[in-house]
C-alpha cells in the first residue's frame, strides 16, 4: 500500500527546477504530487507521478542523481480536526512522521495527503486497522 | 636606536657577506653529511663529498631537496642534532595529512628572533616601541617569530595572537600599540573595524608589517591610508625558519634576504638551472647557520625575482621581490598553505568523487575557500537533514585536514567542467599577482 515518492537533486541555480519539469514533462510523465524542501545551496524535489517508472528511467538517462522513497498517501478527511486525528493515531503508535505535503488527488469527502514516515510498514497496519484509506500506486495511473 | 638592528652585518660590504657565506657553507655541508642520512646518500649518489664545497661557488653541486623529501623524512629524518639539543618544534600544513616539522636549537631560535628583529627595526622599531603581534601563535610561525624579534628589540610586546577583533581594538588603543604585526587581510579587516567604530584617531599605530599571503600594492596602499602607517611586506618560511627570512625596508622596492643565514638562489623550476639577477624563477634557499634543521637547497616553490641593485636604505643584502607567483598548485588561503590534494584526500576519504573544484575569493579583504563537490546516488537522500550532515561532515573533516574552514557546496553530477587535458581544480578569483 506504499506509493512511490522519487525524490531528485536540484542545484540551487535558476532554472534548474524548471528544467527537471521539463524533462518530465517530455516524457509524458503527469504530476500528481510536489514538495521542494530547500537549503541554502541545494533543493530536494520529491514528486509522485502517475508512471514512477518511466520517470525514473527518463531521469537516469539525463543524469539525475535522485532515489525512489516508499511513502503513503492517506485519505485525510476535509472536515476540521481531520488531519489531528491521523496525526493522533500514527504518534500514539510511536510512529515518527518526517514530513507530508498535499496531493492534488481529492475525493468529495476526503483530501489524500503523502506522509513519510519512519516505520511505512507499521503505519499501513494502524491506519488501516482504522479505517483510514490509502492509495496505492495503481490509484496515480 | 638606530636605522638597523644590527649595521655591521646588514650594510656589510657584498666580499664581507661572501666570505661569511662560503665559510658558513662549507662547515654548513660538513654537519648536514655527518649528520642526516638523507643528504650524505644523496651526495654519495651524486659523488659529491664535502670536500668538494670550498665555498658558495660550489653550492650548484649539491642536490635539492622538496618539500615532498621533508614529508618523507617526518618527523626526524632532517633532524641534525640530537633532540637533547632542540628546543622547540614549529609545523607548517602539508598535504595528505602528513605535517612538515621543523626543529630548532636555541641557537636557531636566537637567529630567528635576530633576522624578525632586523625587519621591526627596519619598520622603525626600538624599544620605544610597543609590537602588537596578531599573527597566530602555536606551531605557526608568524606569532613566535615577530614575539621573538620584538623582544631582541626591546620593545613592549603585546602577544595578542589572532582573532577576537574586539579586543584587539581595545588592547591597541588602551595601550597605544605602535607598530601591527598581522597577514595584511587581517590589517585591513582591522582598519576596517576600527574606522566603523569611530576609533582612527585613537590609535597610535605608525607601522605595520605584514606577511604570510600575498598581497597587492593596492593593498597596502589601502591599509597604509586607511590606518595613517608605513606597511612593511616580510617574507619567510616554517622550512628556513620562520617570518624574518626577508623583510621590506624604507625603499618597499623588495625585501632583503638575511644573507648571513640564508643563501638564495633563483632556479629554472623545469631545468633546476641557476638563473642570473633580474630573471624569474623559482626561489631556493640554504640556510647555513641552522643547526637542528638545515637544509640545502631547498626549493620554495615561490617564483620571484633577485637584485643586487643598490638600496637607498644603506642595507648591502640581496633583495628579492614579492612571491609573483608559484611553481607549483598550493594557494594562501587565510595565511594558511593549502594544497588541491589535501582537499582530495579527505574527499577520497569520505567516498566523494574526486571531481571537485575549489574556488577561491577574497570580499572585504577576507578570503573566503569554497570546495564544490558533484553529489553521488550514494550519498543522496530525499531526506534535506541527512544530506547537510554529511555535508557538515565533510566541512569538519576539511577544517581538520587544512586547518581553516571552507564551504562546501554539493552540486548537480556533471556541473564541474571535465577538460580534455589537465582539469581545472582550483579558480582563485582574488587575483592576487596581477600587478606584479
Amino acid at each position: 500500500m506504499t506509493v512511490k515518492q522519487i525524490s531528485v537533486f536540484v542545484e540551487n541555480k535558476i532554472g534548474n527546477l524548471a528544467e527537471v519539469t521539463k524533462v518530465l514533462a517530455d516524457a509524458g510523465i503527469s504530476l500528481h504530487a510536489i514538495s521542494l524542501a530547500d537549503t541554502k545551496n541545494f533543493g530536494v524535489l520529491r514528486v509522485i507521478v502517475d508512471d514512477s517508472y518511466n520517470a525514473a528511467t527518463t531521469l537516469k538517462e539525463q543524469g539525475y542523481i535522485f532515489s525512489i522513497t516508499p511513502v503513503l498517501a492517506v485519505a485525510v478527511p476535509d472536515e476540521p480536526g481531520g488531519l489531528y486525528r491521523i496525526l493522533t493515531l500514527l504518534g500514539d503508535h510511536n510512529i515518527n512522521l518526517e514530513y507530508l505535503y498535499d496531493c492534488n488527488i481529492r475525493k468529495s469527502d476526503c483530501a489524500y495527503m503523502i506522509f513519510k514516515l519512519e516505520k511505512p510498514e507499521e503505519a499501513i497496519e494502524v491506519l488501516t486497522k482504522h479505517q483510514v484509506r490509502l492509495l496505492c500506486q495503481e490509484d496515480f495511473k | 636606536m638606530g636605522r638597523y638592528y644590527q649595521p655591521e652585518i646588514e650594510c656589510a660590504s657584498q666580499e664581507q657577506i661572501r666570505a661569511w657565506q662560503d665559510e658558513r657553507l662549507i662547515k654548513q655541508v660538513r654537519h648536514v653529511y655527518d649528520n642526516v642520512k638523507m643528504y650524505r646518500e644523496r651526495m654519495d649518489e651524486l659523488g659529491v663529498t664535502p670536500d668538494d664545497i670550498k665555498g658558495r661557488e660550489d653550492l650548484h653541486k649539491l642536490p635539492f631537496i622538496t618539500k615532498d623529501d621533508l614529508r618523507e623524512q617526518y618527523p626526524y629524518g632532517l633532524l641534525a642534532k640530537p633532540l637533547s639539543e632542540c628546543v622547540r618544534i614549529q609545523s607548517t600544513s602539508g598535504t595528505t595529512g602528513r605535517r612538515v616539522v621543523a626543529f630548532y636549537t636555541q641557537h636557531d631560535i636566537d637567529l630567528w628572533d635576530e633576522c624578525c628583529a632586523r625587519a621591526i627595526v627596519a619598520a622603525g622599531g626600538s624599544n620605544e616601541d610597543v609590537v602588537h603581534v596578531s599573527y597566530g601563535y602555536g606551531l605557526f610561525t608568524g606569532g613566535p617569530g615577530l614575539n621573538g624579534g620584538s623582544h631582541k628589540v626591546g620593545s613592549l610586546t603585546l602577544p595578542m595572537s589572532s582573532g577576537n577583533t574586539e579586543r584587539q581594538i581595545q588592547f591597541m588603543t588602551d595601550l597605544g600599540s605602535t607598530i601591527l604585526c598581522c597577514t595584511p587581510s587581517y590589517a585591513a579587516y582591522l582598519a576596517e573595524s576600527i574606522i566603523e567604530r569611530g576609533l582612527r584617531d585613537k590609535i597610535k599605530l605608525k607601522a605595520g608589517i605584514f606577511g604570510a599571503e600575498a598581497w597587492t600594492e593596492e593593498m597596502r596602499h589601502d591599509i597604509e591610508e586607511k590606518l595613517g602607517i608605513k606597511a612593511y611586506d616580510i617574507y619567510g618560511l616554517t622550512e628556513i625558519s620562520g617570518p624574518g627570512v626577508s623583510f621590506e625596508c624604507e625603499a618597499q622596492t623588495g625585501m632583503h634576504i638575511n644573507e648571513d643565514h640564508f643563501i638564495a638562489e633563483v632556479i629554472n623550476p623545469v631545468t633546476g638551472e641557476v638563473l642570473p639577477d633580474g630573471e624569474k624563477g623559482e626561489l631556493v634557499f640554504t640556510s647555513i647557520t641552522k643547526e637542528a634543521f638545515p637544509l640545502l637547497r631547498y626549493r620554495t616553490r615561490d617564483i620571484c625575482i633577485l637584485s643586487h641593485e643598490k638600496c637607498p636604505c644603506g642595507r648591502t643584502h640581496v633583495k628579492m621581490t614579492k612571491p609573483l607567483g608559484r611553481s607549483d598548485d598550493m594557494l594562501i588561503v587565510k595565511g594558511v598553505n593549502v594544497f588541491p590534494s589535501q582537499i582530495e584526500t579527505v574527499l577520497l576519504n569520505k567516498g566523494y568523487p574526486a571531481n571537485y573544484q575549489i574556488i577561491v575569493t577574497r570580499a572585504n579583504n577576507s578570503d573566503h575557500l569554497e570546495v564544490q563537490v558533484e553529489m553521488t546516488p550514494e550519498m543522496f537522500s530525499d531526506s534535506v537533514s541527512v544530506i547537510t550532515e554529511k555535508e557538515k561532515e565533510l566541512v569538519s573533516a576539511l577544517k581538520a585536514m587544512l586547518g581553516i574552514y571552507a564551504d562546501v557546496k554539493l552540486v548537480a553530477p556533471k556541473a564541474i567542467a571535465r577538460s580534455e587535458g589537465k582539469a581545472v581544480r582550483v579558480i582563485d578569483k582574488r587575483n592576487l599577482y596581477q600587478n606584479n
